[in-house]
């Protein structure tokens, strides 16, 4: 068995906020997920060695960058863990050029790849920019560079802590195909933190959701998103259902696109997808409708059918609100519904239902 | 310039200008790592050390001269060390007055420097380290010339107070024409003779030109720096 690309148990106190938190990832790309304050930050900082904690271990692919037991502790300049901070942190007294080749420059000469520049500025988009300062670039262009920079350290491991929180919407969307490229093209292991479920949704391959200092699940993005016992804690994001899709066909007259998922067939508005293209889809708990016979003289266009597989405690002001999980083809899809709305239908697991999607968001476009 | 400058008064401002730099460049290698300490350090005796470092600015500097006459004197314990072993001499030497005018702008020094330290972004050293460069590495890429502004403002603050030096100076090593008189010991003797008003005011014009010489140019090397590391 191969180790796990990360392996991270760590008891930290910092003031009155306790990290106790513990997980592995396989995955390509780890989310750590949760609201402001939770400890997403601070579990990056243990892993890029910025916060020294009082005990755990943290172990990439199999090496111990830190094990208090065995009283291991790799300063953070000797962990290759390229980090990407949220406020890009270029160096301003230096060029782009420079910036990018700052960690370039303690790369031992033996395992140095000097075609490395080439390839990281065609990924990232940046070759324009070498000759100016940091001053003088836009936010996405900044945060661009500081990937660039992080990637040339040659690092085993990259951090990325909020990298698009600064950023307004047309800059994130300017970023976001880079980092897809990066997660598919590069191979180096990505921990991304981040506290939105649009971010997180797109582009991970493995969920931790951080609750308070604590690991409270991680696996992989589907299942965590629509696990019920996650979505029904207080203050959770709202749930939702992550399907990988295939654009099969067209409808032209109306201009709507099909659909494959693993849960069955969707139609939605067809907009820049071409044929046979793989995406992610993200369906909302809340979008979902539940109907025990087949819909009839609805206006929505996508009902699959399904059955209920899991019926969560109630939760919500007054335990008004019930999450479900159905059973849809190969998929699971998580649902929102009233406390009420189960008990009028007298959902029970095992049943039979049709779930009306009145709205999809496609997650990469 | 030496066609209406007598020999003499040449001398002083030739000397002053000597003293001045040597003492600001002297200062320099110690001023940087006193200034870090005080900034960054964290070690018992730390006021002390500031209080010690601004000592020479509260203090009358005739008592800053006379002290220096006392430990550096050539019976002094430093001074007696110094000739001993290196065959050094600073009482009533052009050295001398470099010391003591050096110790006299060492406190701005200190401070200018000591201030830009402070001011220095902490997230970037941190992000410099997650880069691959150890502490010294991030000293000597990140943080030192992100602090060349104040670097630069403490050299022309010392510079200027050497030049303007008097009291611990004349305490220290007198005012001997041609090894420690200085700009200011030349005018203070000027004023002291009858006739020497014309030669104190030549030396006091010349005095003025070099203070504004020295404002513009650090003025001019600050904004050449500024624009380089315009923060984001």
């Amino acid at each position: 068995m191969t180790a796990p690309v990360l392996d991270i148990a760590v008891r930290h106190r910092l003031g009155d906020f306790q990290l106790d938190a513990a997980f592995q990832s396989q995955g390509r790309l780890t989310a750590l997920f949760g609201t402001s304050g939770s400890g997403k930050t601070s579990l990056v900082n243990v892993i890029g060695g910025l916060i020294r904690p009082q005990a755990g271990h943290v172990r990439v692919e199999g090496e111990a960058l830190l094990d208090t037991a065995r009283g291991v502790f790799l300063p953070k300049h000797r962990r290759r863990i390229g980090y990407v901070f949220q406020e890009a942190r270029l160096f301003p007294h230096l060029t782009v050029r420079q910036n990018l080749l700052f960690g370039h420059w303690f790369v031992p000469h033996a395992v140095r790849k000097p075609a490395e520049l080439d390839k990281v500025l065609e990924l990232l988009g940046i070759g324009h920019l070498l000759k100016r300062r940091p001053g003088a670039l836009s936010g996405g262009e900044k945060q661009r560079v500081a990937i660039g920079r992080a990637l040339l350290t040659q690092p085993r491991l990259l951090l990325m802590d909020e990298p698009l929180a600064a950023l307004d919407e047309a800059r994130k969307a300017e970023i976001l195909p880079h980092i897809e490229r990066l997660r598919d093209e590069v191979g180096i292991p990505i921990v991304y933190v981040s506290h939105s479920l649009a971010e997180v949704a797109r582009l991970a391959t493995t969920v931790a959701i951080v609750d308070a200092g604590r690991i409270a699940g991680c696996g992989p993005t589907a299942e965590i998103l629509a696990r019920v016992d996650l979505a029904s804690r207080p203050g959770a994001p709202e749930a939702s259902s992550v399907l990988s899709a295939a654009v099969t066909g067209f409808d032209e007259a109306f201009g709507l696109a099909r659909l494959a998922t693993p849960a069955g067939e969707l139609a939605i508005a067809r907009g820049a997808l071409r044929p046979g293209q793989q995406l992610r889809v993200r369906i909302m708990a809340s979008d979902v409708m539940l109907s025990l016979a087949p819909p009839e003289g609805t206006s929505a266009l996508n009902a699959l059918p399904g059955r209920v597989a899991e019926i969560g405690e109630r939760t919500g002001e007054g335990g008004s609100t019930v999450h479900l999980r159905l059973d849809c083809g190969d998929a699971n899809l998580i649902v929102r519904l009233t406390a009420k709305s189960v008990a009028s239908l007298s959902l029970s697991v095992g049943k039979p239902v049709y779930a009306i999607i009145k709205s999809v968001s496609v997650e990469t476009p | 310039m030496s066609h209406w400058l007598t020999p003499e008064e040449w001398t002083a401002v030739r000397l002053s200008l000597i003293v001045a730099t040597t003492a600001t460049l002297a200062s320099l290698p110690l001023g940087l790592v006193v200034a870090l300490l005080l900034a960054r350090g964290r070690f018992w005796g730390k006021s002390l050390l500031d209080a010690a470092v601004h000592l020479p600015l509260i203090m009358p500097p005739v008592v800053t001269g006379y002290l220096l006459l006392i430990g550096f004197g050539r019976r002094g314990p430093i001074g007696q060390f110094l000739y001993d072993w290196f065959g050094i001499v600073l009482s009533f030497r052009w050295t001398g007055a470099a010391l003591a005018c050096g110790v006299m702008g060492f406190p701005l020094m200190v401070r200018a420097i000591r201030l830009s330290i402070e001011a220095v972004d902490r997230k970037l050293e941190a992000a410099a380290g997650t880069l691959g460069a150890n502490p010294l590495w991030v000293f000597l890429v990140v943080t030192l010339p992100l602090c060349v502004p104040g670097i630069l403002a403490g050299m022309i603050l010392c510079f200027a107070k050497a030049m303007g030096e008097f009291g611990a100076t004349i305490t220290f090593v007198s005012n001997i024409p041609g090894e420690t008189q200085t700009l200011p010991s030349a005018i203070y003797t000027f004023t002291q003779v009858p006739g020497g008003e014309t030669g104190a005011m030549r030396l006091t014009i010349i005095s003025i030109a070099i203070s504004v010489a020295a404002l513009f140019l650090s003025e001019w090397m600050a904004r050449l720096v500024g624009r380089r590391i315009a923060v984001e």
